[in-house]
């Protein structure tokens, strides 16, 4: 098999399943007061330590969530409610055009339950926020802004986000940035306390964690109300038992991620860069999508015209193949991506995308796999695309 | 794969018999919304689920594939339409003829496919030809009669050699969830049952009289033409009791006019059914052609002639059905084998000279 979806969710690394097993025979709630609550409030706060770390952030920054959709559900809503809360007129949210769901959708929750209001930001056609967008909308509405939301780098077409001038732009207006960094912790430089933002997303599984763990990394001084109630754990941002395991385990994956960056960066990268070119070799007519150089070292996304994304997903799936149109849809309906749409393409090339996303257990295999099945898959989903085509 | 038990068995079966097989679900609603949250949404989500769940026990990859447009043109406005003309579609025909065997079909052989699988219960016998199930209650060759012999060539249903029961046992026996699934009756995009409702919300209120057919005489009044077919009794709401006292049937809808015209039940009475230009299943047969007629989805066939006028295929029924409405398909069989199918344009009777007809 060649796993080419690493975005969606890679491998656990050796010595996070190995910090998972260790601490998973524990017994211990971390809120209880004996030694044994001790030992694992020990574990915990160590964890805490090591991913403030490798983050450039406080450990009382990191507060500990499910992972990636929490942790942005957290941040939208919580600090949206929160600034609202201080001053009534701060109803509207800034966010891009090309977030995960877990932020449009939450924004949209927002607008539809608390009647905020929303400002889209217009991306360029390689997937990159526009910066001067920002600006001109904050210069507009910036007494009424509640948050600004823009990802650290796109989870579909990998462009990394011009994120220090975000957060330069929002400092003036002193409005806080979130960011989804759930991508690109692994990829690129990540310093939370240089970078201006007041709060990142982070999560386990897409650099070698578990799944079901990840962190908001919240600014000392930025308010956030909560979505969950309980026993106020974590800043009392976040109630709930601490799962114990799974935030040594993810610990254990950041702290080995960020520290292999370069190295990783380096044998992704290339391995990625021999991907597109061997794609645009089988495949002439492919398109890639998103910034030729600013992107994320383990992604790769073309559109093929005249296919269909999920028919290329069939084909390549039945042989041995693995990738991705975009984002999932709950029941399994595929979506022209809205990234793409944000990035000026029609509906068809839209439709014709796939991602090949690469991490830590890529190799040249896969790539070599990859290029063998993709011309006949493309000629075939061609033939299907064409008879949906010929019947208009 | 429609999460039934059906498709799951049929599915089964195909890997047994040496397939590589791929389980497909189709998402026939056209708002994708409406399958993450809609009112009907979560039978949805569980139905593809369901179908899902029977594809991992049965080891193939399974895909849901959206078809949501092309349902929605060909078969839910067809229905719409049909109802609209005063007539009495399938849906289920309409949907076996442009949806399952025609856009999945062509989709599936352009992947490389080299059939599409169904839960029919209908067999293909050795000669290739479409024939009824040996299950004679469940049987649903009727709704596959409207398919070409280059569809059913390209065509497999590994169930109709088999009854409902013993497809349940196996079902069961195979670990599949979905063995003690209730059949699905009601229309698929129908999700209460309110057919009526259905077309007024899309046709709107349409009010019009309802007319005695031997007098002539106006003795109530309906919403829409749309909401009665030919036969029906009840639901008429009529004011005037019929001169005899007997009850009164639907005989005739003519939407342009806007007139429901009832009668008697021996007006309903008919033997002469004139359909459209036939689809034959397999060879065409020599003509005159004798053998039995099907006039409903679950009728009793009767034995029949049938020939050509024109365009037109006129069928002889050596007994006379009632209640036969336009709109409806006629199949003609041979012996359990299907010889082809035309839509119904007008059923009369050859004792009488008045006639039902739809404009």
């Amino acid at each position: 098999m060649a796993y080419l979806d690493h975005a969606a969710t890679t491998p656990m690394l050796p010595e996070a399943l190995a910090a998972y097993v260790a601490t998973a025979g524990e017994l211990g709630n971390a809120s209880s007061l004996h030694a044994p609550g001790r030992r694992a409030r020990r574990l915990v706060e160590e964890a805490r330590e090591r991913i403030a770390a490798a983050l450039g952030a406080r450990p009382s920054e990191v507060i500990f969530t499910s992972g990636g959709t929490e942790s942005d559900n957290l941040a939208v809503k919580g600090v949206f409610w929160a600034r609202r809360d201080a001053d009534p007129a701060r109803t509207r949210v800034i966010a891009s055009s090309i977030e995960h769901h877990a932020v449009i959708d939450a924004v949209e929750w927002l607008v539809g339950h608390e009647r905020a209001a929303v400002t889209w930001l217009p991306v360029d056609e390689v997937g990159r926020v526009e910066v001067d967008a920002l600006r001109a909308a904050l210069d507009r509405y910036g007494d009424q802004v509640a948050l600004v939301t823009a990802m650290w780098a796109n989870n579909e077409v990998g462009t990394v986000q011009p994120v220090a001038e975000l957060a330069g732009a929002c400092a003036r207006y002193r409005v806080p940035l979130h960011t989804d960094a759930v991508q690109a912790i692994s990829q690129v430089p990540i310093d939370f306390a240089a970078s201006g933002v007041a709060a990142m997303t982070v999560t386990g599984h897409k650099l070698g964690g578990p799944i079901g763990v990840g962190a908001l990394v919240l600014g000392r001084d930025v308010d956030c109300t909560p979505l969950l109630h309980g026993g106020g754990q974590e800043r009392d941002v976040r109630s709930g038992t601490l799962d114990v395991p799974g935030i040594v385990a993810f610990a254990a994956s950041v702290e080995a991620a960020v520290k292999a960056r370069s190295a990783y960066v380096a044998r992704v990268g290339g391995i990625r860069d021999l991907l597109v070119a061997r794609v645009r070799d089988a495949v002439p007519t492919a398109l890639l999508n998103g910034d030729p150089v600013d992107r994320l070292p383990g992604n790769a996304h073309f559109s093929f015209p005249g296919c269909e994304g999920d028919a290329l997903l069939l084909l390549l799936d039945a042989q041995g193949i693995a990738c991705s149109t975009g984002s999932a849809c709950s029941a399994g309906v595929a979506q022209p991506s809205h990234v793409l749409l944000a990035m000026g393409a029609d509906d068809d090339r839209a439709r014709s995308s796939l991602r090949f996303s690469l991490g830590h257990t890529s190799t040249l295999a896969d790539v070599t796999a990859l290029v063998d099945a993709l011309p006949a898959a493309v000629e075939r989903a061609g033939r299907a695309g064409a008879v949906r085509a010929a019947r208009g | 794969m429609s999460g039934g038990v059906d498709s799951a068995v049929a599915a089964a079966r195909a890997v047994d018999a040496g397939y590589d097989v791929t389980g497909v679900h189709l998402a026939l609603a056209r708002n994708p919304k409406t399958y993450r949250s809609g009112a009907r949404g979560c039978c949805t989500l569980e139905d593809a689920r369901d179908a899902r769940r029977a594809a991992d026990v049965i080891g193939i990859p399974f895909y849901v594939w959206d078809m949501a447009d092309r349902f929605h043109e060909d078969v839910v406005d067809d229905f719409v339409a049909e109802y609209a003309a005063g007539r009495t579609p399938n849906p289920c025909l309409r949907c076996n003829e442009k949806i399952k065997f025609a856009a999945v079909l062509d989709r599936a052989l352009a992947l490389g496919f080299d059939a599409v699988v169904t839960g029919h219960h209908a067999r293909l016998g050795d000669d290739g030809l479409l024939r009824r199930s040996v299950d004679a209650a469940k049987d649903q060759s009727y709704v596959l009669a409207v398919l070409r012999p280059e569809q059913i060539a390209h065509a497999m249903f590994p169930i109709g050699d088999t009854g409902k029961v013993d497809v349940r046992t196996e079902a069961a026996q195979r670990g599949l969830a979905v063995a003690e699934k209730p059949d699905s009756h009601d229309i698929c995009f129908i999700a209460d049952g309110d057919t009526h409702g259905f077309l007024r919300g899309r046709l709107g209120a349409q009010p019009g009289p309802i007319v005695d057919a031997a007098s002539g005489d106006v003795v109530g009044g309906h919403d829409g033409a749309y909401a009665f077919t030919v036969g029906q009794r009840r639901g008429l709401r009529v004011g005037v009791p019929a001169a005899d006292g007997r009850p009164r049937y639907v005989l005739d809808v003519s939407p342009v006019t806007r007139t429901v015209t009832v009668g008697p039940a021996e007006l309903l009475d008919v033997d002469v059914v004139v359909g459209g230009s036939p689809t034959w299943c397999g060879p065409v047969p020599a003509l005159p052609f004798a053998g039995l007629a099907q006039l409903r989805a679950h009728g009793a066939p009767i034995p029949c002639s049938a020939d050509m006028d024109g365009d037109s295929l006129v069928v002889r029924l050596d007994e006379s059905a009632r209640g036969i409405a336009p709109g409806q398909t006629v199949v003609l069989y041979d012996d359990d084998r299907v010889i082809g199918s035309a839509t119904i344009q007008r059923a009369t009777s050859s004792q009488r000279a008045s006639a039902t007809s739809s404009t």
